[in-house]
């Protein structure tokens, strides 16, 4: 079965989803993503959609139970690239993605998490 | 003319929803409204799967006043509806998915007519004008 790659660079994990998913790829990929934050004490998640044409109710609870199991593993999530024809569809299909950190690309997806992990660690100063 | 392919695996939910962008694309759909479709068949698809153990995908192209359109209908031999007031309704779902499938393919359609016996099974029938 197709995977989808994980990519770790420094602290975070990158994900990019380049192929057509369906429904088993979705859910073996929440598995390898729980099991190598686990395992490399990642502490952000970087989740590339721009090359997905759709997200439905599946993919869109996958989104959002990434989103909470790396949030109890200690790290954050950021979903990014999501297009607008996709985005629509999502509000009227009933899916808002609460609770999900987005962000429009992946530089500024990096931003974002670069920026949460350095208050948390000037926090522990 | 009207066409149909089978729904068993995950991997025809994705074959669908390639075949559904294609007639979309071919009747002159917006790219919003070929993701809509598209997205409603991922929808009805998955649920012939797993509430009605696998069905049949059928297209079909449409025409009213010269306006065009798109008929697709999912239609599986399953267990039927026993409640389908409440499988319209927002967030209720019977298995484990989140309660959006039948509610939500109906808002990313123009025409949504489902028919569901107990024992015989589920048909739904969604139309897309342009």
């Amino acid at each position: 079965m197709e995977r989808i790659p994980i990519l770790r660079m420094g602290t975070f994990l990158l994900v990019t989803i380049q192929i057509e998913m369906d429904d088993r790829i979705a859910l073996r990929l929440q598995e390898d993503l729980t099991s190598l934050i686990e395992k490399t004490g990642a502490r952000g998640v970087l989740l590339d959609l721009s090359a997905l044409e759709i997200v439905d109710s599946f993919i869109g609870r996958m989104i959002g139970t990434i989103s909470a199991m790396s949030r109890i593993l200690n790290a954050k999530t950021v979903v990014v690239g999501l297009q607008p024809a996709v985005a629509i569809t999502l509000v009227e299909l009933g899916i808002a993605l609460a609770g999900v950190k987005t962000a429009l690309n992946v530089e500024r997806g990096m931003a974002i998490l670069q920026a949460e992990d350095e208050e948390d660690s000037d926090l522990k100063e | 003319m009207s066409e149909s392919m089978p729904i068993v695996t995950s991997q025809d939910v994705v074959l669908a929803r390639q075949t559904v962008r294609k007639l979309a694309q071919e009747t002159g759909f917006g790219i919003v409204d070929q993701t809509k479709l598209v997205t409603a068949i991922s929808e009805l698809a998955r649920n012939a799967i797993s509430y009605g153990g696998g069905g049949e995908l059928q297209w079909e192209r449409v025409s009213d006043n010269g306006k065009k359109g798109l008929r697709l209908t999912v239609a599986d031999r399953g267990p039927g509806i026993a409640d389908l007031e409440l499988a319209m309704k927002d967030g209720w779902t019977s298995g484990s998915g989140l309660g959006m499938g039948l509610p939500g393919a109906k808002r990313l359609v123009n025409d949504f007519h489902i028919t569901t016996e107990v024992g015989e099974g589920t048909t739904v029938v969604v139309t897309k004008w342009k």
